[in-house]
């Protein structure tokens, strides 16, 4: 059957299996890999993306089920080259190790900065708690996110690594 | 509570503000991560690429009866199905493990542990090789499973190794360190002795990313190119040469972004295996990447050790012997990964931070109907279970003397004075200075206003406790004359290379899980020769392109690949100290370095930088005799011994009376891993271990029933943190460096996942000893710690 | 991660049309709205309908409204929902109570109230919600609309009264006057299903005794309401030793079993502490409104 989505603000129109679920509609035939996936049983929360602007585990949501709505993965987080405030908060304050529950957690930072633009400590933490990170502890990504709600326009950085690129 | 504020150490921060060297700078591998452009093993995609899916045993002990695979051969979109049979034909059916034991690739006479692998489906696509999973008619019969460790050796138990030849019962090893006559006699002799069983249930590293491989085998090159989640990219290569008939330098192992090890990714699994087979029969790249229930249920768990810990002591608190015996559960095959020597890991750290006159340990391993492993979840080679009895044992002391915990451990602590202290196991423990650090976290925590708190809150019948876990591990294996796996010494090579235009790459042998070794490996080189870590390129993860070595576990990149680098970067700066002698025209001892540049000593306006150097180098200088015209050098680092951090944690709970139910309030961590390279990633790995030990001690536990079902081989069951299960972590550090180390660092990543479980323990402990409770085992689970206030204390298994 | 066994999809575009696409694609076909607790089922192999019917465009069962006596909650409401919702909140804080512990945040925004009813675990918290508010349930079928209580509504573990042809459209909470309710869950972590939880709803009359009283526990082995802990209570003050007694009944009522969240003493010991804890605070928020006036405002 044939499925139309918005992703990441482009509509796409391609073939599934009804029981293709979103997850691997991004990973596989779109070439989205930077949802992840880490378990089978929709605990972990390492898939989560955005579906009409709200957090949702993409391992469990058919690809069918998006005909017509608004998917947003990490990919369409950064305006070109521009990072979200989200994205640079997780840089600024280490909010990430291995990267793997990342794309994730920053969508949901987005989408709680979205709704409540300064969220206390709590708010963040329940925000978060339905999706695991194995590296970090949680405490910095809380920071990454509080730095995100303090800095509204970011600052700048499209996170290079060179010297030149860094001053520009 | 943080405030936000602006960093030094930031791209946006200027370059004035960046330290070069060790400090806090952001880390140069997040640009790919938060664009989602990581590059893990599910993301890969080759032309023509397969996808394998794994069949495996639903029960725990049976003969294989047949297998029909059949149906499964007629799906149209299958391409292969691999038996053990097949696999025999290729004498693949069995691998040796890295404990000199053979473990099963895929099943030929039976099977022993329930998740074993049985079938290899090779398939168009995912969904199709799991479809076809279900079209493999396989017939068991089964036969009793052995569960219980405490039975394992009991006459007349079902011999689960019956491949072995003459094998008649489940026994593995015995193993024992340190004087059992000199114990015992102190034992006797002492004024106090405590005993107490303590068990460190069995649990999973269980990283995000699960284990995988892409294989795709060229048969016209006879090349091998393995993509796959590995710690130990260049250990797989050799092992795989040996094991598989391809000769070495026709193997690649490349090892891409890794979405967490925590230890899970060391070994060689069946399903790596399977899928360089099925490359090699289809003559197509294959993909093989377990699901989550495949991870907890089949690959290397940790843990399983059942101490009985004693502790003699005198009536005034000094503790004279430690002494255990251990039961250690291995699974169906010892695939456990630590050196040859060890097989119970370095256990023998069980002495602690405490100076005792003696100490004896005796392990006895055991064969169970479940799967291999044991040495995984950062246990620094099973120096978790050493601390968590030791540390345990001393408060389970301190209740019986009625003495603060804390104060009982300051009398007994090995004084600065001591070290090198050599242990009564054979260790000698590099540097330490432990009061400092307790008193530090002490300040921190607040210690006496606690425990002020708590008894205004027992009289109210609340119940809030105090845990304290003073930890010293041994990491950074280690000596090759001492430590091998496999017959492969523990040594770590590190390649530097300084280019023309004065930008560098160091090539290391380890491979980072998240550890930031993409920074922190720059930044021991930015220290060493003053090149911005940012004009540095670290290459990791792919044997084609980096010197050998054992890979990244047991905390010893830095301890042994960053002395590697520091060394090849001296190297390298003696090497320039002559390169830039003879472009000045003066002669080298004339020289004198400041960071990025040698100078005339009494005339710093006449020198030369690294770059200029490098640059000279390649150029047209007259070079000195026995220089050679590059920047580059090349060690292999030989540790001279294990390094030894240490911490103090201080943990407050509140328990619910009425439910049971632990708040972990607060968490104070004072860490001592010598010098620091990069602080923010310091705290994060302190981070990450102490919500291990929040998960263990709470948590995490993969138990089994009488059947030999695994009850935590999913996410539903196997139950890891939350943000909302953890308090904002506080954490300080002092540095005591490692003398022997060439930047006196130590390494951290390991050291709060071994020092927090028995911290949270201590706390529940502390919190119900109104009950009289003076020990309960992990997980603390609301249920188990409302048992245990009835006076119903049970072990987890 | 493990994948669910081939079916086939169509999307409903009106109650109607969901009721025809049950009829025509017969027994191996359900429904499907957030999915999540279906969803894992078919992955896991455990469950394999050949029709999955898509609800999820049927706006017409999204909605919070009140209408007079009642408060009426269409079955496809998220959890979420539910939780942003100030009237629920205000009138039935036993449904916050409930929702702040159901899963998690990021499955809360796709499950629906609907969907936990139909599923009818006996770990589901909404069942013991609504059976202690004595909800009742809208289903549509071939036949029309029929409205049912909570008892017939629940038939066991993973059944209901709504037969594969039908469809549950609402739920109807009954508004009253002096009302409060609480619910407490214990769990080991946030997102794990119940150890045990306890929900409670009263209402007062005007001389403070108690009118009407709804106790229930979850994941302890009670179906329905615990109705011994209930005749407790019912037309007397609610003293601390009567609910220190309708606690020892609830205990008495549960038959919990054992596993790994617990044994059968702890869970017998949560139904009499959290029975406790939750008619102590659904009579405290009762207190609070002197009138229905008071409450509604």
């Amino acid at each position: 059957m044939q499925v139309t989505t918005t992703v990441n603000g482009t509509e796409v129109t391609a073939d599934v299996e009804p029981r293709e679920l979103l997850v691997h509609y991004l990973r596989d035939t779109l070439g989205l890999t930077g949802t992840h996936w880490g378990c089978d049983t929709s605990n972990c929360g390492i898939c989560v993306v955005l579906l009409d602007g709200v957090p949702a585990k993409s391992c469990t949501v058919l690809a069918a089920m998006t005909e017509g709505h608004e998917v947003r993965t990490v990919e369409g987080l950064a305006d070109g080259a521009t990072l979200d405030p989200v994205q640079q908060g997780f840089m600024e304050e280490h909010g990430l190790q291995c990267g793997f529950c990342t794309p994730g957690m920053m969508l949901t930072a987005r989408a709680l900065l979205d709704r409540n633009p300064h969220p206390d400590e709590h708010e963040i933490r329940e925000a978060i708690s339905g999706q695991i990170c194995r590296c970090t502890g949680y405490a910095t990504i809380v920071r990454a996110i509080q730095w995100a709600a303090a800095h509204p326009a970011g600052n700048g950085a499209t996170g290079a690594t060179t010297s030149a690129e860094a001053t520009a | 509570m943080t405030t936000v504020q602006e960093r030094p150490g930031n791209p946006s921060a200027t370059a004035a503000d960046r330290p070069i060297g060790f400090g806090r700078i952001q880390r140069k591998e997040d640009p790919r991560f938060v664009r989602g452009k990581g590059r893990y093993v599910d993301d890969l995609v080759l032309p023509g690429m397969l996808h394998g899916a794994m069949l495996r045993s639903p029960l725990a002990h049976a003969r294989l009866v047949s297998i029909d695979t059949t149906e499964a051969l007629a799906h149209p979109k299958v391409l292969a199905v691999i038996t053990g049979k097949d696999l025999e034909g290729l004498n693949l059916a069995w691998a040796p493990t890295l404990s000199a034991d053979v473990m099963a690739v895929l099943v030929t006479d039976k099977v022993r542990f329930q998740g074993q692998e049985v079938a290899f489906v090779v398939a168009e696509d995912r969904y199709a090789a799991r479809d076809a999973l279900e079209l493999i008619d396989v017939e068991y019969e089964e036969l009793p499973p052995v569960i219980d460790a405490r039975r394992a050796l009991d006459p007349g138990t079902a011999v689960i190794r019956d491949d072995i030849e003459g094998r008649t019962d489940n026994h593995i090893f015995d193993w024992e360190a340190g004087d059992a006559a000199e114990t015992d006699a102190v034992f006797a002799r002492a004024d106090v002795v405590v005993s107490q069983e303590v068990v460190y249930p069995r649990v999973h590293p269980a990283p995000m990313e699960t284990c995988g491989a892409v294989a795709d085998y060229d048969a016209v090159d006879g090349k091998l190119t393995l993509y796959e989640t590995t710690q130990a990219p260049h250990a797989h290569r050799t092992l795989y040469a040996m094991v598989a008939g391809i000769p070495e330098h026709k193997i690649r192992v490349v090892s891409p972004d890794i979405g967490g090890g925590f230890g899970n990714k060391v070994g060689i699994y069946p399903g790596y295996i399977c899928a360089v087979v099925g490359s090699i029969v289809t003559g197509r790249p294959v993909k093989w990447v377990e699901d989550r229930s495949e991870n907890l249920m089949s690959t290397s768990f940790a843990r399983d050790y059942i101490m009985r810990g004693e502790v003699a002591a005198t009536r005034e608190g000094k503790i004279l012997a430690v002494r255990t015996k251990v039961l250690a559960d291995h699974g169906a095959f010892n695939a456990t990964a630590q050196p040859t020597k060890y097989p119970a890991g370095f256990f023998s750290i069980f002495t602690g931070s405490y100076d005792l006159q003696a100490a004896h340990c005796s392990v006895t391993g055991v064969y169970t109907n479940k799967a291999p492993g044991g040495v995984a979840y950062a246990c620094s080679f099973r120096v978790t279970e050493a601390v968590y009895l030791v540390e345990r044992m001393v408060d389970v002391l301190a209740a019986e003397l009625h003495m603060d915990p804390v104060e009982l451990r300051l009398k007994n602590f090995i004084r600065p004075e001591q070290f090198p202290y050599p242990n009564k196991t054979g260790w000698e423990y590099d540097s330490g200075n432990y009061e400092p650090t307790m008193r530090l976290a002490m300040e921190m925590a607040g210690y006496d206003d606690l425990r002020r708190e708590q008894t205004e809150k027992r009289a109210r019948g609340e119940l809030m406790g105090i845990g304290v876990s003073f930890f010293t591990e041994t990491v950074g294996a280690g000596p090759r004359k001492h430590m091998d796996i496999v017959g492969l010494g523990m040594a770590d090579g590190a390649e530097v290379r300084v280019h023309p235009t004065g930008k560098a790459v160091v090539r290391l042998s380890v491979q980072t899980q998240g550890q930031g070794h993409e920074t922190t490996f720059a930044q021991i080189l930015a220290e060493e020769l003053g090149i911005p870590p940012e004009d540095i390129d670290v290459v990791h993860g792919d044997t084609d392109q980096t010197p050998f070595g054992l890979g990244t576990y047991g905390s010893r990149s830095t301890p042994v690949s960053g002395g590697a680098v520091a060394l090849a970067a001296r190297k390298v700066r003696e090497k320039a100290r002559a390169i830039a002698a003879a472009m000045l025209e003066t002669r080298p001892e004339d020289l004198e370095w400041e960071k990025g540049r040698w100078f005339v000593k009494g005339d710093p306006s006449v020198g030369k930088t690294i770059a200029e150097i490098a640059l000279g180098a390649h150029g047209t200088v007259a070079l000195p005799e026995g220089i050679d015209g590059n920047l580059d050098a090349e060690v292999t680092y030989d540790p001279p011994n294990l390094t030894f951090p240490f911490g103090a944690y201080i943990c407050v709970v509140d328990i619910d009376p009425g439910t049971g139910k632990v708040t972990v309030r607060r968490f104070i961590a004072v860490d001592d891993c010598g010098t620091r390279i990069n602080p923010m990633i310091i705290e994060g790995q302190v981070h990450g271990g102490l919500t291990d030990g929040v998960g263990m001690a709470l948590m995490e536990f993969i138990g089994f029933d009488e059947q030999g079902n695994n009850l935590g081989g999913s996410f539903m069951d196997y139950l890891i943190p939350t943000a909302m299960e953890v308090p904002d972590w506080e954490t300080g550090h002092t540095v005591t460096p490692s003398p022997h180390h060439p930047i006196g660092a130590k390494g951290i990543g390991e050291s709060a996942t071994v020092g927090s479980p028995p911290a949270v323990v201590n706390a529940v402990v502390d919190a119900l000893s109104p009950f009289g409770v003076r020990h309960m085992d992990m997980p603390c689970t609301p249920a188990r710690v409302w048992e245990a206030m009835q006076g119903r204390a049970t072990p987890p298994i | 991660m493990q994948v669910p066994a081939p079916f086939d999809y169509v999307r409903a575009t009106s109650v109607g049309n969901a009721l025809d696409l049950l009829e025509r694609h017969g027994p191996e076909s359900r429904v499907i709205a957030g999915g999540h607790s279906l969803l894992p089922m078919m992955k896991l192999r455990l469950a394999r309908p050949e029709w999955l019917i898509d609800i999820n465009d049927l706006v017409e069962l999204d909605h919070i409204v009140e209408d007079g006596d009642w408060l009426r909650i269409g079955a496809l409401t998220r959890h979420a929902g539910l939780l942003e919702s100030a009237l629920v909140g205000r009138l039935f804080p036993i449904v916050h109570d409930a929702e702040r512990v159901i899963a998690d945040p990021v499955v809360r925004n796709r499950g629906t109230i609907g969907g936990s009813l139909c599923q009818a675990d006996p770990a589901e918290d909404l069942t013991t919600v609504c059976d202690v508010l004595g909800a009742q349930a809208v289903i549509a079928g071939p036949g029309g609309e029929r409205v049912i209580g909570m008892p017939e509504l629940h038939r066991g573990a993973y059944e209901t009264a709504v037969e594969q042809n039908e469809l549950l459209t609402e739920i109807r909470f009954p508004i009253r006057p002096r009302a409060g309710s609480a619910y407490e869950k214990v769990e080991r972590r946030v997102g794990d299903w119940a150890v045990g939880a306890a929900g409670a709803a009263v209402v007062l009359a005007e001389d403070g005794t108690v009118a009407e009283v709804g106790l229930g526990l979850t994941a302890l082995g009670l179906e329905g309401r615990a109705t011994a802990a209930e005749e407790v209570l019912l037309g007397q003050r609610p003293t601390e030793e009567l609910v220190v007694e309708a606690g020892r009944q609830a205990a008495v009522e549960s038959s919990p079993t054992e596993d790994q969240r617990g044994p059968v003493e702890y869970k017998r010991h949560l139904a009499d502490e959290l029975t406790r804890r939750v008619l102590r605070r659904a009579v405290a928020r009762a207190r609070q409104f002197d009138d229905i006036a008071v409450q509604r405002s």
